[in-house]
Formats: C-alpha cells, structure tokens, sequence
C-alpha cells in the first residue's frame, strides 16, 4: 500500500465541509506557514520537495515560482488551472469534488510564499457543479477566517475567486487561460512575455494546475525533505491517476511515484489489469502523449522495466517512449482500433483548435478528413505519408503546446501501428464494420514490435 | 547595440528590434540582401500586437545569443522575436527551414479559393506572392474547401471570408485607429470567420484603411470592385488639404479617371500613412488632387507591367537582382 497524501482523508464523513475537514489536520499548513514561516522558507520548502508540474508539462514548480517577477506596488496573482479538459484526465474533478478545502489551502499558503493577495480558480464549464462546491467551500474558509483580511493575525490579505469557463479545451493553456479569465477570446499569447512576467491584467502571474497546488499542503506539513523521499529521481511524490480505457478498475488513483508499470497496471490496488483480453496499447498521460504499445509500455527498449515516473515513461524520446503528461492514463485491448481512435483524438483538436495560427487550424482538419477516409476503408497508401507530413509540419510550428498535442498522438500511431494503417488500406471491406477487430484481434507484425 | 547575423549578414540594430525588423534593415541597407527578408503575412509595423499568428516568417534561430549560444529548440516567428546580442540566424540558409515554411504556405492554401482570376487583389495580393515564393506547384489537399457567402460590410466594404487567412490585420486596424471596433473574430478553429456582430455595418472615418492592410482579397473596395484588373491602372503618387489624414495618397488612374484611392505602400507592402474614408472613397476625381508624379513600382511587381520602361532598364542595369542573381543576368544579357 502505497503513502497518500493528498486522498488520504478522501473517503471520510464530513471531509467535504470545513469542520470535517479540520478533524483530519486541515489547514496545518496555513497555520504553519503564515505563523512559522517567511515566504521564502515557504518558496525553499517547495524547491527542496522537488515537486512538478501536475497539469502536464512537469515543470518544477519552485523554479516557476522563483521566475516570478516582484516589481514594486503591482499586484501579483495566483491562477489555479482547472479546466481540466485533457481526454482521459479526470483526477482535479476528483479532488475539488472531495476535499475542496485542500485546494483552498494550498492555494492560501503558495499565495503566502508569491505574494498574492487575490487568487482566482479558473474552472471548464462542464463542472459547473464543481464550481458551486468550491464555492461553498471558499465561503465556509472565509467565514472561518482563513480567507480576508490579516489571516490568523499575520497581516496577510487573501481572496479567492472561482471562474467557470466556456468550455474550451484551449483555455487550459496558460495563456489562453489568462485571456479568458480577462474576459477575452480565450486565444493563446504569444511568449515572451511570460506570465511570470506579465500574465492576469499585465501583473506577474503563477498559474499551477489544481493537484500542484494541493500538494503544496503536505510539502508544508511534513516539510519538503520529507516529500522529495518519494519517488525516483526528479520524480518525487505522489501523482494522482486517472486510469480508464480496458481496465478492470477504473478510477482515480494516488500513486507514489516510482511504481512500475506494471504493478500499476495488474495489481489489484491499481487497475486491476485488462479487461479480459490482451493489452494492445496504452496512453499514459491524456490524449495528447504519444500512444505506446503494450510491450513498451512494459519495457523500454533497454529491457527495463518501467517505471511510473516523468523519466522513465518518457525514455527512449519519442521513437519508443511516452510521457507521464497529466495522468491520464487509458489502455487498449486487443478490440480497439487504432486508426479509429486516432481518428477519434484528431477530431477533438480539430474541433477544438482556436484558429489563430495556420499550422494547427488548417492542420488538424486536414489530418482528420484524411483519418476518417482512412477508418472509414476509404484511404490509401499514400494517406499514411500525408498524414505523416502534416503532422512534421504542425508540430514545433505553433504558438501554443496545442499542435504539437495534435501532432503527437497521429506521430505515434503511425510509427508504432503503420501496419493497422495498412490493413485499414488493404481491408476497406472489413474496416466498414465499426468494430472490425472485436471478433478477429488485429495481429501485429513483429517488425513493428520494439519500432 | 546587439549584433544579429541573419544568413551570415551581420547587422547592428537597435536593442528590441525583432529579427524580422533587422532582416528588413538589411535589406534596406542593399537591395542585393532583400531575401533574407522572410515573408510576413499577418505582421504590420504600424499596428501594435500584430503578428505571430500566420508562421511564414518562421526562422531558424542557430545561436540565441553571445551569453546562450543554444540554439533555440525550435522555429521562431522573426516578427515577435527581439533579436539578442551575438544570436545567429537561418533563413533561407536552412532547408529544413525552408521545408516548414513551405508547409505553412501550403495550410493557409488548403483553404483559399485559389480564384486569382476573379478576384480584384491579384496582382498585389501577398498569399500570391507568398506561394509563387515559397509554395508547391500543386496541392495534396483534396477535400472540400471552407466557404463562406460574400458579405457588405457597410457601404464601401465587401467581405469575402472564403479568401481570408485570418491575420487580425484589420481586427488591429478597426481597434487601434478607429473609434470602436464592430467586427472580431467569431467562431473557432478553422471555422473561425471575420463578421460583424451581428450584421452590422462597419462606419467610421478611417473603416477603409481594413482594405489596405488585407493581404488577400478578403476585404476589397466595393468602389472599384471589377473596375479594372490593377495592372492596367496607372498609379501616381497624389495629396491633397484634408483636415482628417495626411492626405498623401496613391491614385490608380484608368486615363484621366481615378478609379480607386489607397494608401501608400512601401517595399514591404504596408502603408506610409493611414488614410480617411473621405480621400479614399468620396475624392474620385482629379480635380480633387495634386499630382505628385508616377509611383515607384518594384520592378518585380506586375503592375510595373509596361509602364516606366525607361526606369525600370536604369534599375536592372544599376542593380543585380535580389532575389534570383540568375534570372537578372539573362535578363540583363536580353536587354542589352
């Protein structure tokens, strides 16, 4: 069993309100850290834990916050990014809907260590029920007075504010982010400058995903020596995981970092391994990383095992690895269809592309009309180099991460799964009937095996 | 003042100049470095925060800096990137560079209607100029493309969305140097359309410049639409007393007739000065304006077609063509 520390408390009566939250030792680090601590000791105890960007990237957060500029008599903020909105991922709804109050806290207390005296949770539309829990939440902290004027009589000020989006799988991008949350077409800035530099309104800005935040609350509690024990390497901690696809146990999972990944996958803590069939394919991190076959997944192409860790998902680059992305974590059995769900993912980021560069607008619909042709027994040989180049040309030639997210997943399916794109080519017949490889499991050739 | 090697032209350049900004210094400083200069579809110098959306002047940046002599991970946009002391730069030095660009150009036609023929920019369109430049004989794309009906917008404005590659152009036309801004972008993807919201009419003083700033023909004057194709206009250089603008304009004259007003462009296809409605739409008549004397056409551009012959042989004999050295000195041979 492994340590939890931000759903350690997830299942107790009453966790949900302040008083039940309380009995389980919330806001200890509000106390200690505005009583105890300077802001920078807060700063130093997140650098010592070695903690990383949850949302996706795996920055390291006390590096982020250390770029942070402090120019005299302008207001700094911290964003909190909840517009979780990554296919597959799932694990910050879990987490505000549970234990909304962690999310309060930690954000109280990394706003002690920046400097903010207004924070605002930007949330996706879609958990608009989410939000009415935040906000209930924030009252209750605010009524208590962890929230206001000169918190536990430090002299510190702190507001928070919720924002529900539209809905736009773009605003979760910093920047897009920040231009909504400004009332504005929610359109990726170009970088520099950095929010760090000049985010919400033109002030400084740190925007951290929902579980960056919560973690900062054990990382102050226990201190951040104590947190950086967990874990391999520059992976230190827990991550949350939000497991789904065919899988005997979906659901959202603490996991300390470092398991393999295949206890993660067959123990019955975790997944509880495949559904009944053989393990075709996995994504491990939201559709955006690059999908990896099941013997990589197992095994880099060293014969290591591999391990649940930013490192080791991500070894072997892109040729054999993936990454750990945002945790959500989906497999495949041997009835899926590759090509299909390829298909499936570039739908969504043409659907969701904001059009303001040519590459990814124009890109991403190109490469869909050219995979449903493909899916739908209409392709040809060619359709696989074309899509091959139209995903070379959007990637790396955008402003924001996005068409590089759209790029990926079409990257690795032909790169791992060129020969189901053939099959789809050789076989339009089969392929018309939508579940062409539930009875008769797509066998892949073994020159593909280790790409 | 930082150092910026763009091709292996070096440059001084003041600190916060761009790249694109210094490659144009360049080829400002001799007509013969001119293509080092990347083509710029949606950036405009006069309109603040223009820029970055298009990548065709996406350049390879080899050196960042003396301090950081990492190369940058991957293509940079010249327009919005300030250039660092020391930081070497790739353009058309680079094929891979030249690869990406080529696919730029190639997303932004997979879209366009291709219908130069109807359409009233050709011939000082840049999406033509772009992908006679940079782009494919032919296109791989071969589903339907995105259309849109052609709208008014307003009285002297029409709208062919279908043409647009959505450089926010005239977004930052309409915001910056008009009073209050009707039209934005609606819509998302590559669905995203320039509209009013809704139906409404764009009026205001300076609502013409829009036209100006289009690189294509999305947005063309309704007072000269198929008047004439533009290389059978004769343009000269005019002003005239105007209590709103500079008045300083160009006049496209079909004999005595103006058949249509617009700003004057410099060598990079933007404007000296914006210019009101009232030079550009309600003074069509010589009468109105004092000539200055013919326009000075690049002798590259299809409207030079046939005119000034005698300026145009004292250019090509003065200078070694900047683009294509090889061409120039058959042409040179030719006229001799």
């Amino acid at each position: 069993m492994g340590r939890k520390l931000l759903l350690e408390h997830d299942d107790k009566p009453g966790i949900q309100g302040l008083d039940g939250y309380r009995t389980h030792g919330g806001y200890r680090s509000v106390e200690k850290a505005l009583r105890t601590m300077s802001p920078e000791a807060v700063l130093d105890e997140v650098k010592t834990s070695g903690l990383r960007g949850r949302g996706g990237a795996g920055f390291p957060t006390g590096m982020k916050w250390s770029f942070l500029a402090k120019p005299e008599g302008v207001p700094r903020y911290l964003v909190v990014n909840a517009d979780e909105s990554e296919p597959g991922t799932f694990k910050d709804r879990y987490l505000m809907e549970r234990i909304p109050h962690l999310l309060i806290e930690g954000m109280i207390t990394s706003s002690f260590a920046l400097g903010a005296n207004t924070s605002y949770i930007y949330i996706r539309g879609e958990y608009f029920y989410v939000a009415r829990i935040l906000e209930r939440a924030i009252e209750e902290a605010r009524a208590a007075g962890w929230l206001g004027k000169n918190i536990l009589g430090s002299g510190f000020d702190h507001d928070i504010h919720v924002q529900v989006g539209a809905g736009a799988y773009i605003c979760g991008e910093e920047t897009a982010l920040l231009e909504s949350l400004e009332g504005k077409r929610g359109n990726p800035r170009i970088k520099p400058p950095f929010p760090a530099v000049k985010g919400l309104y033109g002030c400084p800005t740190v925007v951290n995903n929902v579980e960056t935040i919560a973690a900062v609350v054990p990382i102050i509690n226990d201190g951040g020596a104590e947190y950086a024990k967990i874990g391999v390497g520059k992976s230190t901690g827990t991550k949350l995981i939000s497991a789904g696809g065919n899988i005997k146990r979906p659901g959202v999972y603490e996991i300390e970092l470092g398991i393999t990944c295949d206890e993660f996958m067959n123990s019955e803590e975790w997944c509880g391994g495949v559904d009944g069939r053989a393990l075709k394919a996995v994504v491990p991190g939201g559709s955006s990383v690059p999908i990896i076959p099941a013997d990589l997944y197992y095994k880099t192409v060293n014969g290591d095992a591999r391990l649940m860790t930013y490192e080791s998902l991500a070894d072997g680059g892109f040729a054999s690895g993936s990454m750990l992305g945002s945790g959500g974590f989906y497999a495949y059995n041997d009835a899926q269809c590759i090509v299909r769900s390829t298909w499936n993912h570039t739908r969504f980021y043409h659907h969701e592309s904001c059009g303001q560069c040519s590459p990814c607008r124009e890109g991403t619909g190109w490469m869909e009309k050219v995979l449903h042709r493909l899916e739908h027994g209409e392709g040809r040989m060619e359709d696989i180099e074309l899509l091959w180049d139209i995903q070379r040309k959007i990637e790396g030639n955008t402003i924001c991460p996005l068409g590089d997210a759209a790029a990926w997943p079409v990257a690795s399916a032909i790169r791992h799964f060129r020969d189901e794109f053939e099959y789809h080519v050789l076989h339009p017949e089969k392929v018309k009937d939508p579940k062409h490889f539930a009875h008769a499991p797509f066998v892949r050739s073994p020159k593909f095996a280790t790409a | 003042m930082p150092k910026v090697t763009i091709d292996g032209i070096a440059i001084d350049v003041p600190e916060g100049t761009t790249i694109l900004q210094a490659a144009r210094m360049i080829g400002e400083r001799n007509t013969a470095d001119r293509h080092v200069v990347p083509p710029a579809m949606c950036y405009y110098t006069k309109l603040k925060t223009s820029g970055g959306y298009c990548r065709t002047c996406i350049v390879k940046v080899s050196k960042a800096s003396e301090k950081d002599p990492r190369p940058m991970p991957k293509p940079v946009a010249s327009c919005r990137t300030a250039v660092m002391d020391g930081m070497v730069v790739e353009n058309t030095t680079s094929p891979e560079l030249l690869e990406a660009r080529k696919g730029v150009v190639e997303f932004l036609l997979i879209n366009h209607p291709l219908d130069c023929p109807i359409c009233d920019q050709a011939g000082e369109c840049h999406l033509q100029d772009l992908s006679y430049e940079n782009g494919a004989v032919t296109s791989r794309y071969e589903f339907e493309r995105r259309t849109f009906d052609p709208i008014d917008i307003g009285e002297t404005i029409k709208l062919h969305m279908t043409r647009c590659i959505l450089c926010y152009r005239c977004v930052k036309v309409a915001e910056q140097i008009t009073d209050g801004r009707v039209h934005g972008v609606i819509n998302r993807g590559d669905v995203s359309e320039i509209s009013t919201y809704i139906s409404n009419a764009i009026e205001n003083d300076f609502s013409g410049n829009m036209i100006d700033v289009c690189p294509v023909g999305a947005l063309t004057d309704r007072t000269f639409r198929f008047a004439s194709r533009v290389w059978f206009t004769n343009p000269v250089d005019a002003h005239r007393d105007c209590d709103k603008c500079s008045g300083k304009t160009v006049l496209w004259l079909k004999g005595k007739e103006v058949l249509r007003v617009t700003g004057r462009k410099d060598q990079w296809g933007e404007v000296e000065d914006f210019i009101c409605n009232t030079c550009r739409f309600d003074k069509k008549d010589l009468k109105h304006w004092s000539v200055e004397g013919p326009r000075k056409i690049d002798r590259h551009s299809v409207i030079g077609q046939g005119h000034y012959l005698l300026q145009r042989k004292q250019q090509l004999l003065n200078s070694p063509a900047p683009n294509v050295p090889e061409i120039a000195k058959r042409k040179e041979l030719k006229d001799r």
